[in-house]
């Protein structure tokens, strides 16, 4: 219930909402978890396990129970932290893992069962018979597993990503993080102040202190104010900077839209940001961690720091009747500030025999010293806990119960680069080891320090330590008046005594299956984690790592410093997959190429595929055509018989210059190109330096020092990569220049009988009779236009390729079509293309599929005997050439079925179709209509050898079987005729 | 002690008691047949097929550290046998016929599940190459199905068949393939060693390799020396460092594989699937996460943990095939090593040294080789002759070019593969 | 992760393609022999701390650039330009 005038909440703000489809009211600057709780409403949730009833345990995204699912559909999002989500007018939230209901769950049978279901129970059983594995015993332990669901749809909120730099990263706005970063601020520092809530200031919006004699809250306001005043700070709040990286890279989740009834359209909802930072320091705080007793894990029972924040910070009393149980001085805290606002304290239970004397303002309080709490009462929430003192043990009423049982440094970012943390005897708990992030700096709770005055101290020394790395000098201001408390706290884990005490609250993982485990030899922390699971819930043992692993010290002989601990991993606080990768949904995953033909292209209605990260016409259909086959068909007969037009801008082209060009092109390529006359072309074949071949492609002489290469579409990057290392890594005295000119140049095949009486129509000039033989090169003018014109082909037949400056491509490209359609020819498709090539036996990356030698090719005579070049050397290996390996064939099918396809593989007509009898396999396949039979291409053990034999093509897949007969791999005018005519 | 649901029931109504050690804690002796460095998955299938099919006794596994702390526990758990080149056709298949009794043989539940695991295939061509790989499979005698684009709707109705940037062409089902719980696998394999006696000595770091004359004559370690007929090198991860102790240098480039978890789910992915345009692998666990992956960081690195650029590229991956997915939290990344080879395929060899044999370069496909890696390295070590089902996996196919295995084809580059 | 590009300055590691071992540089003789070209292929010092790999600023300036790097910690030592067998 809500205490009149307390809290950091707007009152005149009512907000509505929902939970388990009941109405609620709360108000602005509640999280759904505060909301809840001032309504009475504690169960929230069910364990991951056991099924018992699960209650608020914390207020912060450490939370492990209260893990509710917010929206429906596209924008349901599962095991949001109700300690975090904010509440707004609409918000629909709804508790997890259970069935039919909250307040009654069939799966909380489960829990009748424990005694067989212990730690690492499923290893040993459900072994028998074998298929009953996955038929019965595996769906059901699906089922109960996992906690919120996917609604199943797409996601279909949008969001974004950006990159921040700045010189000082500070991690918490709590008062260490507030001291850092205004001392950095002053200082001149560019700053970002990061903290995952909604509203910056950490503890000291959950504490009753003073800060230079006002509330330490309105002291977190002023300098909040001052901070946002100032150019060189931005504020980031509902901000998670869930990870450390390299070289001062820093993961952070902004929330934007999480908390608004009414989301702005089109705006996303949440930022993913790459921080760069110079220095970062780390204020993250500290987690308070719960006490292992018999029963601790009713709803109701919650830590002391969450009672206070609830209590102090949004004016919540989670209980009429409270019980504080505690090991070190933040019981009395808790009891002062209940009874200072009227809630009654039930007993205050502390654990020290030492603890100290009751302060006079809480005289009368039920105060046991040197007890602790051994069990607790109540079914859907606590009603009463008992405790065991050397008198005897005793029980009060409590409908909630607060643990303070210290607390752990926040030191997770600083293991993110395999930093372990250091024990410390003095607070019982773990802090950063030094310098385990280069340039993060822990200051404050995190790293070990509790009291205000302590933390604005350290924050400050923080920040100056930072800023001094990178040179700018930054002064200590005085510091403000504050709580200096000193931390005294005796060390307890879990209290003995029969029956089952929670450590991890999620994963049901008791103190008994730590021991459990102990002897089964899972005595290493990491085997124990692994083991019980403890640790790897939602929290990723926020809550249960040092406690569990304490009981595992004690169990097993040894001390916590020797025992170790698991590592925390990024990320610090989970962030949707949506969040880091959103961007990459639909389209959005891979840059999209369009050549200057694409509009053309499109309307023509040709279908268009991708090839890379291009796209590229699959085929162009004419009026009546309704199959694929018939337009590529139509379009290998135009190329054969008049005329086609292909845009072939997507092959990589490499303008290379210089004195030594020729040079450092018989080094990349197996043949000589030093030699090539100007005005000439001549086809290469590039090898990587393992001798396999890589690429193949024309290159053209343009000029005494110039030359153009042409590669495939698909290997156009990596020949860059590689030319550009041979020429700076191994030939760095050679005087040649490369450049990528791909989008540079628009380029088109012009292919076919007609092509040349094409190019006499649209040249501005007519190609001179004699000076354009096969492989010939040179400048051409169109329409005014300074092109390049290259007498190669891909087709077999009398080609051309014409290349303009791109942005004349497009107007080329209609043009060249229409003056096809003239000639009776037109535009053709990838289709076709390949249809052309098989007949011809040219290859592709089918073909040169990374495995290939030269010799494999049957082009090993094109590797030059007199001279080097990348990759000769290990193509001479014995293992890289020979009849033992398969080579490049041709197949036709022969026998009744006529029909061939890729992937097959290849076998004596007899042999059996096993991986022991495999003779080789088919690459690529296409029906010829030129030659009216279906063609393949593939290799085959000594493939060359066994030309005019017979092999049976098995496709095991499709149910395919042929006899082929093998062939030369050119089929079409083997002499070449047409293509020189 | 026999594990079953009875004794499991017994204990239960008898508080538990009655359970003891998966495996033993014994000293290290000072001499033992057979030395097997590392304590990861392979080197414990090692020791245990040593002792169970070749009738060995007198063996350590030293491991530095806690047993099944490196890649078989941090990896994506998946099982399968899809290769097709020669030489690892054989031995994944061999692979998969171990896993398929791999419960009954070490009396443990690994949760071996055959959810079947689709490979998404995005154009023309990509159908060729699963086709040849298919049928590959299929010619081992392995199961393979090719998917048509509504064959994948009907398995996994909830891809992005419309608005994706690379249009789901079909898929590559094969159907035995799975996922196992990784690190119940190690500890069954340690349970099922110890208790034919094999001595798992943990904490136990080998700091050198005594030879003699040309023959290996034991190791060196922080708890002492240890006389040894055999050594048997299996320590991915740290292949380079432990061989070198050797004088040996081996074609190995080690790399950092990134991973992730998702806080625990209702069931909503059923099957292993994995996309054709950029690595992304998925499957969802027991326990509920979604268990996912991509491709290297593509740096050196022993650091067991990777930066962000592959973080987003897996996880846009992820959004552009199934954005259904997108509400899932990440709860955990991590990183294994993987010891990348020229050619992407493993090696299982005697060395130059008697007596000194190694096991490694597992890339990062690892977890499914652990029991026939384990099975034919025993193999190896006890007969000095190679099983059949591994006899490719020889040190000298990069210098002679014979028997490559270049499934990815990319050639020499370690970690393209 | 973050690299200095010794024409650009410091850059994302986004930028840059990572081919391997800056053996890579030193290339053998032809006939320097088969073990020569084994070690310079294949063969990897693959060291757990300070190694030397080469990288490519295809995003960039197109250098190919060798780092001095620690593979355990991820610190970047030192940056030049690829330049053949350079020290």
């Amino acid at each position: 219930m809500r205490i009149a005038g307390k809290g950091l909440i707007d009152r005149t703000d009512a907000v509505q909402f929902s939970f388990d489809g009941r109405m609620f009211q709360g108000y602005r600057g509640d999280t759904l978890a505060s909301a809840l709780l001032a309504n009475g409403q504690h169960l929230v949730g069910r364990s991951f396990k056991y099924h018992r009833p699960r209650g608020i345990l914390t207020s912060g995204s450490e939370e492990p129970n209260a893990l509710v699912t917010v929206g429906r559909g596209g924008r349901q999002s599962p095991n949001v932290r109700a300690t975090v989500q904010e509440i707004h007018d609409g918000l629909e939230a709804r508790s997890q893992n259970r069935w039919p209901s909250l307040n009654f769950d069939v799966m909380a049978v489960n829990d009748l069962a424990s005694p067989f279901l212990g730690a690492g129970f499923y290893y040993k059983t459900f072994m028998y018979p074998r298929a009953f594995w996955e038929k019965l015993y595996e769906p059901v332990i699906r089922r109960a597993a996992g906690l919120g669901a996917l609604s199943g749809a797409n996601n279909t909120d949008r969001y974004d990503r950006a990159f921040a730099f700045c010189d000082l990263l500070v991690i918490g706005a709590g008062p260490t993080g507030l001291m850092a970063a205004l001392t950095a601020a002053r200082a001149g520092a560019d700053v970002i102040l990061a903290d995952e809530d909604f509203r910056m200031g950490g503890r000291l919006l959950a504490e009753t202190d003073q800060i230079d004699g006002q509330p330490a809250h309105d002291w977190a306001r002023d300098i909040l104010e001052e901070l946002a005043e100032m150019d060189n700070v931005r504020l980031m709040p509902r901000t998670n900077v869930f990870g450390a990286y390299d070289q001062g890279t820093y993961g952070a989740l902004e929330r934007l839209e999480h908390h608004t009834a009414t989301r702005r359209a089109g705006a996303p909802v949440e930022c993913y940001w790459r921080i760069v930072a110079r220095q970062a320091v780390l204020a993250a705080g500290s987690i308070e961690r719960p006490i292992a007793f018999r029963n601790n894990d009713r709803p109701g029972i919650m830590t002391a720091g969450a009672v206070r924040s609830y209590l102090n910070r949004w004016g919540v009393a989670p209980g009429k009747r409270v019980a504080v149980f505690s090991n070190n001085d933040d019981g009395l805290r808790t009891a002062r500030d209940l009874v200072a606002a009227g809630v009654h304290v039930s007993a205050l239970i502390d654990s020290r025999h030492d603890a100290p004397d009751l302060p006079a303002e809480l005289r009368g309080l039920r105060y046991v010293k040197g007890a602790k709490v051994c069990d607790s009462g109540g079914r859907l929430r606590v009603d009463r806990v008992t405790y065991r003192s050397v008198s005897g043990e005793d029980s009060v009423q409590a409908d909630c119960l607060a643990m303070a049982g210290g607390w752990n440094p926040t030191v997770h970012l600083t293991c993110h680069m395999n930093g372990r943390p250091v024990w410390n005897e003095d607070i019982q708990s773990f802090v950063p080891a030094q310098g385990a992030v280069p340039g993060l700096h822990p200051a404050g709770a995190c790293n070990g320090v509790f009291s205000t005055l302590a933390c604005l101290r350290d924050g400050q020394r923080a920040a100056i330590d930072a800023l001094g790395a990178i040179g700018i000098t930054a002064t200590a201001g005085d510091l403000p008046r504050a709580e200096d408390a000193p931390y005294r706290i005796t060390p307890l884990w879990a209290v003995p005594g029969k029956g089952r005490a929670w450590l991890d609250f999620q994963n049901d993982v008791t103190v008994k299956d730590v021991k459990q485990a102990a002897t089964e030899n899972f005595r290493s922390v990491e085997h124990m984690k692994r083991y019980t699971t403890q640790g790897m819930a939602t929290d990723q043992g926020k809550n249960s790592n040092v406690a569990a692993l304490a009981v595992l010290a004690d169990v097993t002989g040894r001390g916590i410093p020797e025992t170790g601990t698991t590592t925390f991993r990024p990320p610090f606080s989970p962030v949707s997959i949506a969040a880091l990768g959103g961007p990459g949904q639909g389209k959005g995953f891979a840059p999209q190429r369009f050549t200057t033909s694409h509009k053309a292209s499109v309307e023509a209605s040709a279908p268009m595929i991708e090839a890379g990260l291009w796209y590229r016409p699959s085929y162009f259909p004419a009026p009546g055509e309704t199959t694929w086959r018939q337009s590529c068909d139509r379009e290998v007969g135009m190329v054969r018989n008049t005329v086609g037009v292909c845009d072939v801008s997507t092959l990589g082209k490499i303008d290379i210059q210089g004195k030594d060009a020729g040079a450092f092109l018989d080094f990349v390529y197996t043949n000589t190109f030093s030699t090539l006359k100007v005005g000439r072309v001549r086809y290469g074949l590039m090898l990587r330096e393992d001798g396999f071949v890589m690429d193949d492609g024309t290159t053209a002489r343009l000029g005494e020092t110039h030359y153009v290469m042409t590669t495939t579409t698909a290997a156009a990057g990596e020949v860059m990569r590689h030319l550009e290392f041979a020429r700076q890594a191994l030939l760095p005295d050679m005087d040649v220049t490369l450049m990528s000119v791909t989008e540079q140049w628009a380029q088109f095949a012009i292919a076919g009988p007609k092509s040349r009486a094409l190019l006499d129509d649209l040249l501005d000039d007519p190609l001179a009779e004699g000076d354009w033989p096969f492989m010939a090169c040179g400048p051409v003018t169109v329409s005014g236009v300074q092109g390049r014109l290259f007498r190669i082909s891909f087709s077999g037949e009398h080609a051309y390729e014409l290349a303009v400056p791109a942005r004349y491509g497009d107007s080329l490209f209609r043009a060249l079509v229409d003056q096809a359609k003239a000639l009776g020819g037109g535009a053709y498709g990838m289709e076709a293309l390949n249809v052309l090539r098989i007949e011809k036996g040219f290859i592709t990356h089918a073909e040169i599929h990374g495995r290939i030698t030269a010799d494999d090719l049957g082009m090993g005579g094109m590797v030059s005997q007199k001279k080097d070049c990348i990759g000769k050397t290990m193509s001479e290996r014995p293992g890289l050439s020979g009849p033992s390996r398969e080579q490049l064939v041709g197949l036709r099918p022969v026998g009744e079925v006529k029909q061939l396809t890729a992937g097959a593989h290849l076998f004596e007509p007899e042999a059996e179709a096993t991986r022991e009898n495999d003779q080789g396999y088919v690459t690529s396949v296409c029906y010829s209509p030129t030659l009216g039979t279906m063609l393949g291409m593939g290799f085959l053990k000594n493939g060359i050898a066994r030309i005019g034999e017979k092999v049976r093509m098995v496709d095991h897949l499709r149910d395919v079987e042929a006899i082929c007969e093998v062939t030369h791999p050119v089929v079409f005018d083997p002499e070449g005729g047409r293509v020189r005519g | 002690m026999r594990f079953s649901g009875l004794r499991v029931l017994k204990e239960g109504l008898t508080g538990n008691k009655g359970w003891g050690p998966h495996w033993r804690d014994p000293e290290p002796k000072a001499e033992y047949d057979i030395v097997i460095i590392g304590g990861g998955g392979h080197g414990l299938s090692t020791a245990y097929y040593l002792a169970r099919e070749h009738g060995l006794k007198n063996i350590a596994v030293l491991e530095k550290g806690y047993i099944g702390g490196g890649n078989v526990g941090r990896n994506t758990t998946i099982v399968r046998a899809n290769y097709f080149l020669p030489g690892n056709s054989e031995f994944y298949s061999h692979s998969l016929k171990l896993w398929e009794g791999l419960e009954e043989d070490l009396n443990y539940n690994v949760m071996h599940s055959q959810r079947g695991l689709i490979n998404l295939f995005h154009s023309d061509g990509q159908r060729d190459a699963f086709a040849r790989r298919g049928n590959a499979m299929i010619n081992q005698g392995d199961d393979a199905i090719l998917l048509s684009r509504e064959g994948v709707r009907k398995h996994l109705p909830y891809l992005d068949f419309d608005n994706v940037r690379f249009p789901i062409y079909g898929g590559l089902y094969h159907p035995r393939g799975g996922t196992a719980r990784h690190d119940a696998v190690a500890w069954g394999y340690a349970r099922g060693a110890s208790d034919r006696g094999v001595d798992i000595i943990q904490n136990c770091e080998v700091t050198g390799i005594d030879r003699e004359g040309g023959r290996v004559t034991g190791v060196q370690t922080s708890r002492g020396g240890i006389r040894a007929k055999k050594v048997a090198i299996v320590v991915a991860g740290r292949s380079g460092q432990v061989a070198a102790m050797a004088g040996m240098r081996l074609p190995i480039e080690s790399h950092v594989l990134q991973a992730f978890v998702t806080e625990g789910l209702k069931p909503v992915i059923d099957h292993v699937i994995s996309f054709g345009m950029g690595h992304f692998y998925i499957s969802q666990s027991d326990k509920g996460g979604l268990v996912f992956g991509g491709d290297l960081d593509m740096y050196a690195s022993y650091a067991q943990r990777g930066n962000l650029p592959l973080v987003e590229h897996v996880m846009e991956a992820g959004m552009t095939l199934m954005p259904m997915i997108g509400k899932a939290r990440v709860l955990r990344s991590w990183g294994g090593i993987m010891d990348m080879t020229p050619d992407g395929s493993p090696i299982i060899d005697k060395t130059d040294i008697d007596g000194l044999y190694i096991d490694c370069g597992w890339c990062y496909g690892g977890f499914k080789a652990v029991p026939a890696s384990g099975n034919c390295f025993a193999h190896l070590v006890a007969t000095d002759r190679p099983h059949p089902a591994a006899e490719r996996f020889r040190l000298d196919r990069f210098r002679t070019g014979n028997g490559l295995m270049d499934e990815e084809g990319t050639g020499s580059q370690h970690n393209l593969h | 992760m973050r690299l200095t590009c010794p024409i650009c300055g410091e850059r994302d590691r986004r930028e840059f393609y990572y081919k391997g071992d800056a053996v890579a540089e030193h290339r053998p003789d032809p006939d320097a022999g088969e073990a020569a070209w084994d070690d310079y292929v294949h063969l990897r010092d693959n060291p757990a701390g300070v190694t030397r790999d080469l990288w490519y600023h295809e995003m960039g300036c197109n250098a190919w650039v060798v780092v001095t790097r620690n593979t355990l910690t991820h610190e970047v030592i030192e940056t030049r330009l690829a330049t053949g067998g350079g020290a």
